[in-house]
């Protein structure tokens, strides 16, 4: 097997408070190969999104990397320069986030804000750039690229908008793709075209993609891996089929029985859908042992007292449970 | 562009005549008419032969919406009527003074754009440093100055003891005698326009859009070039065309304490000679200043922010 | 950045305890009578141990002067920041809450109000009523309440929607118990950060005012009418002038530090919005 493109190892990152600094993540570890798409899942705060800020080099205070190593194509980069972290940030890693409204320039045509890539990495001319620009507008499917690159962010819609961060993501042909909740601020039925045109752009090119979302469904549908988080762990990481199948942790249950799935109804009779009880603890609260075991219906007094380390499963994958099985 | 400014030039319309009618009625109703307040004034001893004839003249005796209608039909041809004292026409006597005014108050708020907005970008960029604790220190004292005080200390450290710059007047309308009141007048909404545009340019550099621009590899110095400086702009702007009334306020004292020949002093004079025309016309003529600069800090926002065009 | 919302407080607040001791005690601070203790034999002594801000050209001592100035500007800064926020929230009390015609009518005042810089619309009021303290304060507190009117019917707007207004509505209450109970506690915070900055203003205004000759009037002290009169003397006698701005500022620098730590307690979610 070749060097992944992405292995981020045992990664920390801190959240300094007003008197203590808290642990917003420990100990993460994941790879993704080249072209693969990877999920990461998990309820809002679990540390998913500041985990790919990280591997961006864009974390701010209060956040900061305290421990671990990011290695992008056998180079290790979580010591690096800013100006070496400016040289990957746009040419490896694209990124897009979740609110396409606020992340575009309201000031700038968004035919501008595409052609900054090719002028930042490539020493296009301006001219140059519009041109390039156009041609990213055409290849996300955008109607009259010609015209709309003139256009206001105000001006589109908010799939368009999102098609505008993705052609602006790939636009110099990253290696890895971030995409941070992507489709959560979208129409529903804008959402499908979206993922659709991510898959689609990202095969073509050979660019892995590292998708964060709270939708179990989404990423399963599109990523090969799947890795849960939960309070700023990995709490399971299995192929997205198997993750299906058999989730192993209580909490993947939880998110798997609270999808609705066709042709599930009658098997379930008149069963709702199920939601996990109670809330993601905040970072300074983290509890003692398991950290799920409050909200977990299968705890037990091992999980209120010992933290479980994240075990082999047999068919491959990892959970982090003491009674997983 | 152009339906715009036709919309925003009516808009000027109702609250000019509003103001041309609260002028008119502070003047000429509430405390008899300012031809009575000449005389209980003691101050000023006119033959009362004479005030009769000035009555008749200016048609004070006529019924008041008679007198409103007239005032407004003689306002709106420019005809601000004729100076108690000189005898000249108030329009032509404004006229003389609208120059160096507007002199002075464009001088001063260049200097306290350039010196204002300049700060506030340093400190906001260097959130926590030395430069930033000082001009924010130094934004607020200038808040808290009075200008007239300061540019009296002016005066007296640059002018009467240095000697570098004049002291007062107009002179041949020159650099030299502009430097002091421009800077006395400026201090304000240069310290008013340093915090405002600090808190803009915090604001604008924790919007997802620059986290954006440094996902694309952005170096910072082009993040806040591309992106952070003219959306920082469009909350500058609302401030500076709001700073415009009171620097007007202002300018009235600096004028007079520098002995500037501009509309301001001309309104303080035209006071403590109760000429009525003419305080009326000056008012007048710094309420039409102001309306028209606030139509044209509106356009200048159609100009930098492409969603108004739209709304 | 604002000095820090707790030290601002402080030393605003203990500037503005100075300035209000300054003119609560003025007949026990005071070396000599503001008005009457002229004597010529001491005419424009420079600051120094018998005198420590000087004397003028009446050989009236500078510093007892500022002291009894102090309940001038003081006095013509809460009271007319009084009449102005009294003005402006109930215009803006009402006009958000029963909006109709009634908001119109207070929206285009405020427009007129926003149209006419104060500074000139109170000096047209000074002329008709003539300079005295009254005239000063009728002046200054009439001119500056188109702030606190907005900011007032502003919130009210945003507060008008939520259940315990009407909850109350429902419970028949009257607009006015509504408007005084239920949404004035809810908008103090932001309408007493404007006043306490509103108070500096106006003691600003009255600085110029006075000094233009329009306010309070020689031989009675207020600082601008002190700077008025030590203005001819700048040459000769810099101190007159420098000492009356300095408690102008030192007092208005107090109110505005007072004003943004308030801010930081009273109104948070404004800090970074307003400068």
């Amino acid at each position: 097997m070749t060097a992944p493109l992405l292995r981020v190892e045992d990664l920390r990152l801190a959240l300094a408070g007003d008197r203590a600094s808290h642990d917003a993540v420990e100990g993460v570890s994941f790879e993704i190969g080249r072209g693969e798409a990877f999920g990461l899942v998990g309820e809002s705060g679990c540390g998913k999104s500041i985990t790919a800020l990280a591997v961006m080099g864009l974390l701010r205070a209060p956040l900061s990397l305290a421990g671990g190593r990011i290695v992008l194509d056998g180079q290790e980069i979580q010591d690096a320069s800013a100006a070496e972290m400016r040289r990957l940030r746009g040419k490896r890693i694209g990124m897009i986030f979740q609110e396409p409204m606020t992340a575009l320039n309201p000031l700038s045509p968004v035919g501008r804000q595409i052609a900054e890539m090719f002028v930042l990495h490539e020493g296009a001319s301006w001219n140059e750039a519009m041109d390039r620009a156009e041609e990213a507008l055409r290849q996300v499917h955008v109607p009259s690229p010609e015209r709309r690159i003139r256009d206001f962010p105000h001006q589109l819609s908010g799939g368009m908008r999102q098609r505008v961060m993705i052609a602006m993501a790939l636009a110099c042909g990253p290696d890895l793709l971030i995409a941070d909740e992507p489709t959560t601020a979208l129409d529903v039925t804008v959402q499908a075209e979206i993922i659709d045109l991510m898959a689609e752009l990202c095969s073509a090119k050979g660019t892995a993609i590292l998708m964060i979302s709270h939708d179990l469904g989404l990423v399963a549908n599109m990523c090969r891996n799947v890795a849960v988080m939960y309070a700023g762990r990995i709490v399971e990481r299995q192929p997205a089929d198997a993750i299906f199948a058999h989730p192993r942790h209580p909490y993947t249950q939880g998110l798997v029985d609270s999808l609705p799935r066709l042709g599930e109804r009658a098997k379930r009779g008149r069963q709702k859908l199920r939601e996990i009880a109670g809330v993601v603890p905040s970072i300074a609260a983290y509890p003692s042992g398991c950290r799920f075991n409050p909200r977990c219906p299968a705890a037990t007094d091992i999980c209120r007292q010992v933290a479980p380390d994240l075990t082999a499963l047999p068919a491959g994958g990892l959970v982090r449970c003491h009674h997983h099985g | 562009m152009l339906s715009i400014l036709v919309r925003r030039i009516a808009n000027i319309i109702p609250t000019l005549l509003a103001v041309i009618a609260l002028v008119f009625l502070l003047f000429s109703v509430l405390p008899g008419s300012f031809i009575s307040g000449m005389n209980e004034d003691g101050r000023s001893t006119i033959d009362p032969a004479v005030m009769e004839r000035m009555r008749k003249e200016m048609g004070l005796d006529d019924p008041l919406p008679e007198r409103f209608a007239k005032y407004v039909a003689r306002t709106a041809v420019g005809d601000l009527g004729t100076s108690f004292r000189t005898r000249e026409p108030v329009t032509s006597m404004i006229g003389a003074r609208v120059w160096p005014s507007l002199k002075l108050v464009f001088a001063a708020m260049a200097f306290a754009i350039c010196v204002g907005v300049t700060l506030g970008f340093v400190a906001a960029l260097k959130p926590g440093s030395l430069v930033d604790t000082l001009s924010m220190v130094g934004a607020i004292s200038g808040l808290s100055l009075s200008q007239f005080w300061f540019g009296l200390m002016l005066m007296y450290l640059f002018a009467l003891q240095l000697k570098l710059l004049p002291s007062f007047g107009y002179g041949d309308g020159g650099l030299r005698h502009l430097i002091l009141p421009a800077v006395a007048l400026g201090v304000g909404p240069m310290a008013l326009l340093a915090r405002t545009t600090r808190a803009a340019v915090v604001e604008v550099l924790n919007a997802d859009f620059v986290r954006t621009a440094r996902s694309k590899g952005m170096s910072e110095r082009l993040v806040v070039k591309w992106h952070v400086l003219r959306n920082a702009l469009v909350l500058v702007v609302t401030i500076v065309g709001l700073q415009f009334g009171s620097l007007m306020g202002q300018a009235v004292v600096v004028e007079k304490l520098f002995a500037w020949p501009g509309v301001g002093s001309l309104l303080v004079d035209s006071v403590f000679q109760r000429d009525m025309p003419s305080v009326q016309g000056c008012i007048l003529m710094i309420v039409l200043f102001f309306l028209v600069i606030n139509t044209l800090v509106d356009l200048a926002y159609v100009v930098i922010d492409p969603r108004i065009r739209y709304r | 950045m604002r000095l820090k919302g707790g030290s601002s407080l402080w030393i605003g607040g203990g500037l503005v305890f100075i300035a209000i001791a300054a003119a609560v005690f003025a007949p026990v601070l005071a070396l000599t009578d503001p008005v009457m203790g002229a004597n010529l034999m001491n005419a424009e002594i420079p600051p120094g141990w018998e005198f420590p801000f000087g004397t003028d050209a009446q050989g009236r001592d500078i510093y007892s002067r500022i002291l009894y100035g102090a309940r001038v500007s003081l006095t013509v800064g809460i009271v007319s920041q009084l009449c102005n926020s009294l003005i402006g929230v109930s215009l803006g009390l009402t006009a958000g809450y029963w909006g109709g015609w009634w908001d119109d009518v207070v929206s285009g005042l405020t427009n007129l109000m926003l149209a006419i810089p104060s500074l000139v619309f109170a000096l047209a009021i000074m002329a008709i009523l003539g300079p005295g303290l009254v005239s000063l304060v009728v002046a200054l507190g009439l001119t500056s309440w188109s702030y606190s009117c907005r900011i007032a019917r502003a919130q009210v707007l945003s507060l008008k929607g939520q259940g315990y207004v009407q909850a109350a509505r429902i419970l028949g209450y009257s607009d006015l118990r509504i408007m005084f109970t239920q949404l004035l506690p809810n908008i103090l915070g932001p309408l007493i950060v404007i006043a306490t900055l509103g108070m500096g203003g106006a003691i600003l205004s009255e600085a110029a005012l006075s000094f233009l000759g329009l306010g309070i009037r020689p031989p009675f002290p207020s600082w601008g009418s002190m700077l008025s009169e030590a203005r001819d003397q700048i040459t000769t006698a810099p101190w007159l002038s420098v000492f009356p701005g300095l408690a102008i500022f030192f007092t208005v620098l107090g109110l505005n530090l007072l004003g943004d730590g308030l801010r930081d307690i009273l109104d948070p979610q404004s800090t970074s919005r307003r400068a």
